[in-house]
């Protein structure tokens, strides 16, 4: 087979029961993938969608009620069905085992369950889109929440249900970096990727069962009134949205920190250079988890918490921005006077880098008490959570994706349409969203599916952007596809990889190593060894 | 599983990818914990609610909980740390090699489950009756102070979720005395018994909180 290895995770065990029914991580990792870009695909159509209604003030797509539907489904969509999910349970799970030189995760049935269990999540979403989507926004506030007529129930029992299915990915990596590291591999000789992972995991474990919890009050309150959220009855509103926010803050970190650990792989790799500050990328991934927790006040400034929790709950939300720094100087430090190369992976790198930066200075901007409540709810959030979310995770999943793509199928894509999809993305992202910092500043509210005339401009600016942005992933689409089919055999080390994936063939068999493999270099290791590109 | 052949020297339950079984039951061990913290932070959301509710609402949560059946919820107390106990000793014979005896220990377990949801049930029924719900279903008027269905609402929320794990709790005991008498466990591998117990341990805890902060608050 034009060199690649007849024997591969791909074609053996053959039939489509073997992949229903597999416990291979990696083909897992690649269901999952599926799946997560599926859902990629119908949440930007959303988003295209709501850019389009808002080219002109003058309501053209859709009526008012309609467009809530619309912006709910486009934030329900992305954030836990594609972005949550995203990068841990596709590549995560794909290349875990083998960054570990493991055979695959500790608890492999558990895996292909979290599989199913995010289907049957999805299917409760799909479902709620035909029979009158919730219009609540993502966030599902009470009390509107409990007195709208959308299928607010259908929703929410999906997000509960996914919920399952990010604790047990995330219960599995614990267990999977605690327990079957190879022989040889200490926690600091592990690759960068699995401390992003595992720190992720630790707040899927620990916030997720909050929100799970939280929603099933929601829907009781719905079904039953019992009251909690409802002022009329003695109960408080605001408790759901700091239940929410429990939850919900710490998981903008579930969605971001395994971003960070991709990019700590393929700065070293395309500088061909040692990571700089191996140790400190490292203990700032837990930073990141830990403040995560304390953070969440910030979603309710205006809320009418008190003065006291608001200024200290912005004194938090000002510390988040040293774990982050200090992974954005490292990251700096590593191409310092390296040898970069500038394929796929590493253009996306750049790019978040760049985006990343601008999203978490917004943050610091948003953090600030007296500017907050100015901005709050203005497209300035918006801009800044898309610059965070798309600018840093999406960025980050597309440098891992490109990354990883030639060991998942064994085959190279189009470097120089990879260049031209990149360049879309990235004249395309900022036109949408730097836009928005503008229209923030200026005060358009989000969520509202008309504006002043006044905005037209710069509205009209953001959604042209919006679609050069949908035609980059379109061309992105196109020649990934094409290289499964046409692409150029991989061979194992293509970029030059010291981590162990690449020791194997493209695709690997199905258990990973044919032999156990033993570690005699540090994963970046790129002054001692010179990599073996065979 | 079952694909783990002992043509290698291997025991049957080893999976492939551990290299022994040890590692394999520390990793089962490490699981279990982690997810029996998630549990706790389940049902820490409703400790929570609680927490701020009973703050708001000291006097109708002292006047509400006197409604509540004292002497039963101290029998089911009782009821289910006996059942733990003999949870541990299911394990403890399984670790002796006394499959029998870890049989009885087993059915005695899911018998001592069985009566603390007896009980809950007519504690309950007598609540329905009085009109003791809920929320907007909450009728009782025998009741002074603000929101007194606040409390009800709460008690049922963290009561009706423990008895959820209660079910849940006998369906996995239930799943290990099959197991046991069809001879799968013996005292080099009894990982799954012992999680079960762990399982039922935190349910059992998660009572011996729920008990005071619901029925003896004073």
């Amino acid at each position: 087979m034009d060199g690649i290895p007849a024997y591969n995770y791909l074609n053996t065990p053959k039939g489509w029961k073997s992949w229903l029914l597999t416990r291979d991580h990696k083909r897992i990792g690649l269901m999952y993938l599926f799946a997560i870009m599926f859902f990629f695909l119908i949440g930007g159509i959303f988003a295209l969608m709501i850019r389009i209604q808002l080219l002109t003030p003058n309501q053209a797509l859709v009526k008012p009620e309609t467009y809530n539907q619309l912006f709910t489904l486009h934030g329900a969509v992305m954030i836990f069905l594609f972005i949550i999910p995203s990068i841990p349970a596709s590549l995560g799970n794909f290349v875990l085992p083998q960054l570990l030189g493991a055979k695959d995760v500790a608890f492999p049935r558990l895996n292909l369950a979290s599989w199913y269990i995010y289907v049957v999540g999805a299917l409760f979403l799909i479902y709620s889109m035909f029979s009158g989507a919730a219009d609540t926004g993502w966030t599902f506030y009470t009390p509107y929440s409990t007195q709208t007529t959308t299928s607010v129930i259908a929703t929410t029992l999906g997000v509960f249900i996914l919920g399952f299915s990010s604790i047990f990915t995330g219960l599995n990596f614990i267990v999977t970096i605690h327990k079957l590291r190879a022989p040889g591999m200490n926690w600091f000789s592990m690759p960068l990727f699995c401390w992003g992972l595992y720190a992720t995991a630790i707040i899927q474990v620990l916030a997720t069962p909050v929100l799970g919890i939280t929603l099933v009050l929601l829907i009781l309150e719905r079904l039953f009134g019992i009251g909690i959220f409802d002022p009329a009855m003695g109960g408080d509103p605001v408790l759901y949205q700091h239940f929410f926010w429990f939850y919900s803050h710490p998981a903008v970190y579930i969605m971001i920190l395994p971003g960070m650990g991709i990019i700590s792989e393929t700065i070293s790799v395309f500088s061909h250079k040692k990571i700089f500050g191996y140790k400190a990328i490292a203990f700032s991934s837990l930073g990141i988890a830990f403040v995560s927790f304390m953070v969440w006040g910030h979603h309710m400034f205006t809320s009418g918490q008190s003065e006291i929790a608001a200024m200290i709950f912005s004194f938090l939300t000002f510390l988040v921005g040293i774990p982050s720094g200090i992974k954005v100087f490292n990251w700096l430090a590593t191409m310092y006077k390296g040898s970069i190369s500038l394929e796929a992976p590493m253009i996306y790198t750049i790019m978040f880098l760049i985006l990343f930066t601008i999203g978490g200075l917004t943050g610091i901007v948003l953090g600030a008490l007296s500017v907050n409540v100015h901005m709050h709810g203005t497209y300035f959030v918006v801009a800044h959570f898309h610059y965070v979310m798309m600018g840093g995770t999406v960025m980050a999943f597309l440098a891992g994706l490109h990354y990883w793509w030639p060991k998942i199928w064994g085959r190279l894509y189009s470097e120089f349409w990879a260049r031209v999809g990149a360049l879309l993305i990235f004249i395309g992202f900022n036109m949408t969203f730097f836009t928005q910092f503008i229209l923030g500043a200026k005060g358009m509210p989000r969520r509202y599916s008309t504006y002043l005339d006044q905005y037209q401009p710069l509205h009209g600016f953001s959604s042209v952007g919006s679609f050069i942005l949908g035609a980059g992933f379109v061309v992105m689409a196109a020649y990934l596809i094409y290289s499964l089919f046409r692409g150029k055999p991989a061979g194992n080390n293509p970029w030059g990889g010291l981590t162990l994936e690449w020791t194997t063939t493209s695709p690997p068999p199905p258990e990973n190593f044919l032999e156990t493999p033993k570690i005699t270099h540090g994963p970046y290791d790129y002054d001692k060894v010179v990599a073996d590109n065979g | 599983m079952s694909d783990a052949t002992s043509g290698h020297g291997h025991p049957a339950h080893l999976q492939h990818h551990f290299s022994d079984s040890e590692q394999q039951a520390s990793a089962a061990k490490l699981g279990m914990w982690l997810f029996l913290l998630t549990e706790m932070l389940l049902f820490g959301g409703l400790f929570v609610a609680y927490s701020i509710y009973r703050a708001w609402n000291p006097e109708m949560f002292y006047e509400a909980h006197k409604q509540l059946n004292m002497q039963l919820g101290m029998i089911n107390t009782f009821v289910l740390i006996s059942s733990s106990v003999t949870m541990a000793l299911a394990i403890r014979s399984m670790q002796l090699n006394n499959k029998k005896v870890t049989v009885r220990f087993l059915i005695a377990t899911l018998l001592f489950a069985a009566v603390f949801l007896i009980i809950k049930y007519f504690e309950y029924h007598h609540k329905f009756e009085l009109g003791q719900l809920p929320g907007k279903y909450y009728t009782f008027t025998g009741l002074q102070g603000s929101n007194p269905h606040i409390f009800f609402s709460i008690y049922f929320m963290m009561t009706g979720l423990h008895g959820i794990h209660v079910i849940g709790g006998m369906g996995l005991i239930g799943w290990m005395l099959y197991r046991t008498t069809r001879n799968q466990f013996s005292p080099a591998y009894y990982t799954p018994l012992e999680l079960t117990g762990l399982y039922w341990h935190l349910v059992d805890l998660i009572w011996i909180f729920l008990f005071p902060l619901l029925y003896l608050i004073g």
